[in-house]
């Protein structure tokens, strides 16, 4: 039986200082093995990719090319063609807002999202509803954060041509019935797109189970690098979309006054790549599927638990979202009576636990729950039940700091 | 002064019990200040006779530092004309972003100046300044007041 003790030599950060880093569904931290995947890249196979007729170059297109058969792997897409290399789930999802979302949305029709989305998912369509006078439409949820049958199916009508749904929230932590709305939303003639960033590194995707038109999700939040995100498209959706980006390597033929566009999933990749980045992909993906998904749920609930238990016995704490500690994916949002979160995260710095504080890039969600702004505890495989118990201390400290 | 300390010792008791909390009867100059990536919301109230500050209040919520932060602001400016209250806010601003450094100069802010250390929190700047950019704001554009002031203003 594994335990995250297994795990934490891999990390170089997390064995300096003294930090509890709870901060993951912001970002992960990456494993050596990552940090090593890039230095390797660039001490040994650093060309520009797809360009070069020479050795180093074709090494480094075969390896950014591999990191592509990898992920569609990955989350079960039928060919790597499907896959597109964005910087982040936000470039991602503005990829489809302009490319699809622009040329397929019309005056009158509707876009539906919900209530609890990231602003990456909400303001890319903001600004294609106000530009083609759709209206946009918010799926909202209950107490415990969930979007009901009802819900989904009184708002998602025949005008719906995009529907766009977070797969796993920032805020709750509750996972989404992506699946059963993608069939319902497919049976209205709608497109759908799912917002992926918190759920790729916590639960195995599958876009074809799912169902989805469109997959996003970024490395940096399973331990690959910065500046390596991904889009996955079905091909015959793909194919029939113009360029987001123009410019280097994304053509077939240039004249003075036209060009035609390379094919998939090149198309969609001008410029020079972030062929690093998709190297400690990879690795990133490689290492996560050695830690394995059964341990990674497994001990995520265990913290969970944990930590919603010892807060529960702080009547001042109030946590957000689901009752039952399995349906948050390691995230723990929560209210302090009389602390502003800010106060709290200030606070709690200098006892070296890094928490979020703020409205986590979801206002629209924040205004529904009737909080300016929340404090958020969020786990990964590598955090320990002695570091949520040095947390709950120094949590318990914040109130008379503050002066009660 | 570490943050703990900074807290204990001088935000709390202007946070807990402020002096200058409250909604004011017919304010010469209103102006909502609002940091969004904080949620630091406050309405600043001013009654302005023959070029003096007579009297300021403030509404709204916010985090510790940047409620006790406007009303120590509040203490120092209630009885300065304009322009003096333009000027202190100035030094304020200096200190907080350690441009500032003159001892002499940072006494003017009197218990406001026990703040100084926010200057190695970059995190908590922009909570430290909202009342005194908010005063600023209204003072120099009158016009604006009764508008929202934001910290990209």
């Amino acid at each position: 039986m594994a335990r995250p003790e297994d795990f934490r030599g891999d990390f170089p950060i997390l064995n300096k200082g003294d930090y509890i880093y709870f901060d993951n569904a912001a970002t992960s931290q990456r494993p050596t093995a990552v940090i090593e995947a890039i230095k390797d890249f660039y001490e040994n196979s650093n060309a520009n990719p797809l360009r070069g007729l020479y050795d180093l170059s074709m090494d480094a297109t075969e390896r950014y090319e591999n990191a592509r058969s990898t992920v569609a792997d990955f989350i079960g897409a039928s060919s790597s063609e499907e896959i597109i290399f964005t910087r982040n789930t936000t470039e991602s999802l503005n990829l489809v807002a302009y490319s699809y979302g622009m040329d397929n949305v019309n005056e009158g029709d509707e876009i539906v999202i919900t209530i609890m989305e990231h602003h990456s998912n909400i303001l890319p369509w903001q600004m294609v509803a106000r530009a083609k006078k759709a209206k946009l439409v918010y799926l909202e949820i209950d107490e415990e954060g969930v979007i009901s049958k009802e819900e989904y199916e009184s708002k998602i009508t025949d005008k719906a041509k995009i529907v766009s749904v977070g797969h796993v929230s920032n805020v709750f932590g509750v996972t989404n019935p992506v699946k059963e709305i993608a069939a319902y939303a497919h049976s209205k003639g709608a497109t759908v797109i799912v917002d992926g960033a918190q759920a790729a590194p916590h639960i195995p995707v599958n876009v074809r189970d799912i169902d989805a038109d469109f997959y996003a999700f970024s490395g940096h939040k399973l331990m690959a690098p910065m500046g390596i995100g991904v889009l996955y498209g079905k091909k015959e959706i793909l194919e029939n979309m113009n360029p987001f980006l123009t410019g280097g390597e994304m053509i077939e033929y240039v004249t003075r006054e036209d060009a035609t566009y390379a094919e998939l999933p090149h198309k969609f990749e001008a410029g020079t790549v972030n062929a690093a980045g998709a190297v400690g992909l990879e690795a990133a993906i490689k290492y996560l599927k050695g830690v394995g998904f059964d341990f990674i749920r497994e001990q995520e609930d265990k913290l969970t638990r944990r930590m919603m238990e010892g807060m529960k016995k702080l009547p001042y704490i109030k946590i957000y979202g689901s009752n039952d500690p399995e349906k948050h994916s390691g995230i723990v949002t929560f209210t302090m009576d009389g602390v502003h979160p800010h106060d709290i995260s200030s606070v709690l710095n200098d006892d070296h636990v890094c928490i979020r504080a703020g409205h986590h890039c979801a206002q629209p969600l924040m205004q529904f729950i009737g909080a300016g702004s929340t404090a958020r505890a969020s786990v990964y495989f590598y955090n320990t039940e002695e570091e949520v118990d040095r947390f709950l201390k120094h949590l318990e400290g914040v109130r008379s700091v503050m002066g009660y | 002064m570490d943050l703990k300390g900074l807290y204990r010792e001088i935000v709390n008791e202007h946070n807990l019990r402020p002096s200058h909390k409250g909604q004011m009867e017919n304010p010469d100059l209103v102006l909502r200040g609002v940091n969004p990536s904080c949620g630091d919301d406050i309405t600043l109230q001013l009654k302005i006779e023959n070029g003096v500050i007579e009297d300021a209040l403030f509404n709204g919520s916010g985090c510790a530092i940047s409620q006790a932060s406007v009303d120590m602001m509040a203490d120092q400016v209630i009885g300065r004309s304009k322009e003096d209250a333009i000027k202190l806010a100035g030094t304020f601003m200096g200190m907080i972003k350690g441009d500032i450094k003159d001892e002499a100069q940072i006494e003017e802010l009197d218990e406001a100046a026990s703040l100084q250390d926010i200057a190695h929190m970059p995190a908590r700047v922009k909570c430290a300044v909202l009342g005194w950019k908010t005063m600023q704001e209204m003072l120099e554009h009158p016009e604006k007041a009764e508008n929202i002031s934001t910290e990209n203003a």
